[in-house]
């Protein structure tokens, strides 16, 4: 039975409804990452999860049973974590027991927890230390201690890593991910970061518009992402939109622009006559040279003309353009052995398996 | 220069001789004032608070209002008063007319709005999402609200010191309704009218420079509250909010 259930959710402001999920769940020692780009209702839904705002339509449950919103009993099963945290005045150590004082949790107890919560954040140092002349990072992380210091059944993490520089957002993950597991029952952590979501949860459910668009594992999303959104945050990049020219058997012919892009992953909806975003991975781009083009499995040839070489760490990204317009990443090396500069001709390949079609919106 | 300086030593020999007359007057005016701002207190900051939480239709008429109350001559407010508590008035037969009550009736509602109006400024300037983090952490509506209050409690406190600033020093109020009565209802205000009536300028600016000392005193006190560090103790008991 999940620990934590959202069912039709539904919440308008101005008559426009900014949420409508259907179901939303986490269970016993799972993590459920909610990833959307901003303004797509992520915060409000974590809100309404946390029984901080009610819905127009729908209910949370809490181990099976209806929890109010505002019923200060079930909030207190939980342990929320916002986005821009406010500190009350006082030191740190206060901040970390706020929320143990509003539970009369007694004076001994209260500061082992709060000592605890101190060091399982890194913060056992900084006890005594005004809030107001903390980092944004050290401000996350008393958050978090005070959130945790709670014990709470089930963990909310709105954007917790929103305001960390790249440096801070790697630390503060590693403890995310450590205290998530060791400290709740379970989690949820809103995002827009993939690298948070695909980094830490165990279950991921991509929010776009106020819907819930996919959700399962990280490896699901990954392999089959169900939108150009989902697509796009693992990766993946679009080619030109085009209209479906043939089905056969699952196998479409997507027109672009002069090309015709054989694919094999589709979503549903994709039928003959349709207007179709087609996302591949730059990293599933085979690049030849026109002398070498030998015979490949990959059933998608374009004659291409390098536009620009982009380092990309220890690769390179290679611009493309031709009677398509395409991104690969390759090697250093493959790109000196094949002279890929700026003007250079070469061949794309790439296979079906490797493009997935979406229905344009 | 010669009566500025015969004042202050007027002032220090007032002070320091334990003039029973002066103590008494003074003792009555902190009293008086006190109270006054008490009572100012008990009607401003519910309304401040209320108003600094809540949004609702034609809001910006009534925080005019309460603004308004800033420019309320205190001659006014004690004509009101005194109506109010005169024979004929609706309140008469509680025979308060003359007395320390009276005047810290006229003096409270002095100082209502300024409470009012700079704790609704306080509170407004505190983000509302405070109330939010609040309940998220376990606490109760009422304990929400109470840790919003605390967050502004440096704008709560200069209300109390602009309240009571307004009151210690304001004569035409306790005038009409005190009736300046020796060993009654005379404070240092009064006083000092009277001292000078009487032509006795030295001892009238020295109770002006008594007043003002006690009017330092008070909210020296005051703002060692207000810049004082809460919430300083790590996992100790006694916190409520």
């Amino acid at each position: 039975m999940p620990i934590l259930r959202g069912e039709g959710l539904v919440r308008r402001y101005g008559g426009r409804a900014v949420v409508a999920v259907d179901e939303i769940e986490v269970r016993h020692g799972e993590v459920v990452a909610i990833l959307g780009p901003n303004g797509a209702g992520k915060s409000t839904l974590f809100r309404m999860l946390a029984l901080l705002e009610r819905p127009d339509h729908g209910r949370v449950f809490l181990d099976g049973r209806p929890a109010s919103p505002g019923d200060t009993a079930s909030i207190r099963r939980l342990g929320t974590v916002f986005q821009r945290p406010y500190l009350f005045a006082g030191s740190v150590g206060w901040n970390v027991g706020w929320g143990l004082r509003q539970r009369r949790v007694q004076a001994r107890d209260r500061e082992r927890q709060v000592r605890e919560a101190l060091d399982s954040t890194g913060l056992a140092a900084m006890a005594d230390e005004d809030v107001a002349t903390l980092s944004g990072g050290e401000r996350q992380r008393v958050a978090l201690a005070r959130a945790v210091a709670t014990r709470p059944e089930i963990l909310l993490l709105d954007e917790p890593t929103a305001s960390l520089d790249i440096t801070l957002k790697r630390e503060f993950r590693q403890d995310l991910d450590r205290l998530v597991r060791n400290s709740a029952a379970a989690a949820i952590l809103i995002t827009h970061d993939p690298t948070d979501a695909f980094g830490l949860a165990d279950r991921i459910a991509i929010m776009e518009a106020g819907s819930i668009v996919q959700e399962g594992t990280p490896e699901d999303v990954i392999v089959s992402p169900a939108t150009p959104f989902a697509a796009a945050l693992t990766g993946a990049e679009l080619l030109l939109d085009g209209v479906v020219e043939s089905d056969e058997g699952g196998l479409v012919t997507v027109r672009v622009g002069e090309a015709l892009v054989v694919v094999a992953g589709t979503d549903p909806h994709v039928r003959v006559g349709r207007r179709v975003h087609v996302a591949y991975r730059p990293e599933d781009v085979v690049l030849a040279s026109l002398s070498a083009v030998g015979v490949t499995s990959a059933i998608n040839r374009f004659d291409v003309r390098v536009r620009a070489v982009v380092p990309a760490g220890p690769l390179v990204r290679v611009r493309l353009e031709g009677d398509v317009s395409l991104a690969a990443l390759v090697t250093r090396r493959s790109a000196e052995t094949l002279a890929l500069t700026p003007g250079a001709s070469a061949v794309a390949r790439i296979k079906a398996t490797a493009l997935r079609a979406f229905v344009a919106s | 220069m010669e009566l500025f300086l015969d004042s202050t030593v007027e002032a220090a020999r007032l002070l320091f001789g334990a003039d029973p007359y002066v103590r008494e007057v003074l003792w009555l005016s902190l009293r008086v004032s006190g109270a006054a701002v008490a009572v100012g207190l008990a009607i401003g900051l519910p309304i401040g608070i209320g108003i600094g939480l809540t949004r609702f239709p034609g809001r910006r008429f009534v925080v005019a209002l309460v603004h308004t109350g800033f420019a309320l001559p205190p001659v006014v407010v004690g004509l009101f008063v005194y109506m109010m508590l005169s024979r004929a008035g609706p309140a008469g037969s509680f025979r308060m007319l003359f007395t320390p009550s009276a005047m810290v009736l006229a003096q409270a509602l002095l100082a209502a709005p300024y409470i009012a109006g700079i704790t609704l400024a306080a509170v407004q300037a505190v983000p509302a999402d405070v109330r939010l983090q609040a309940r998220g952490l376990g606490a109760t509506g009422w304990r929400a609200v109470l840790a919003h209050v605390r967050e502004a409690r440096l704008g709560v406190v200069a209300a109390i010191i602009a309240g009571f600033g307004a009151v210690i020093s304001e004569v035409g109020a306790v005038l009409l309704v005190g009736g300046n009565i020796r060993g009654e209802t005379r404070v240092m205000t009064t006083a000092i009218v009277l001292e000078t009536r009487r032509g006795n300028f030295a001892v009238a600016i020295a109770l002006g420079i008594l007043l003002l000392a006690a009017a330092f005193a008070v909210n020296l006190l005051l703002t060692s509250v207000q810049q004082g560090r809460p919430g300083w103790r790590t996992t100790g008991p006694g916190h409520t909010s």
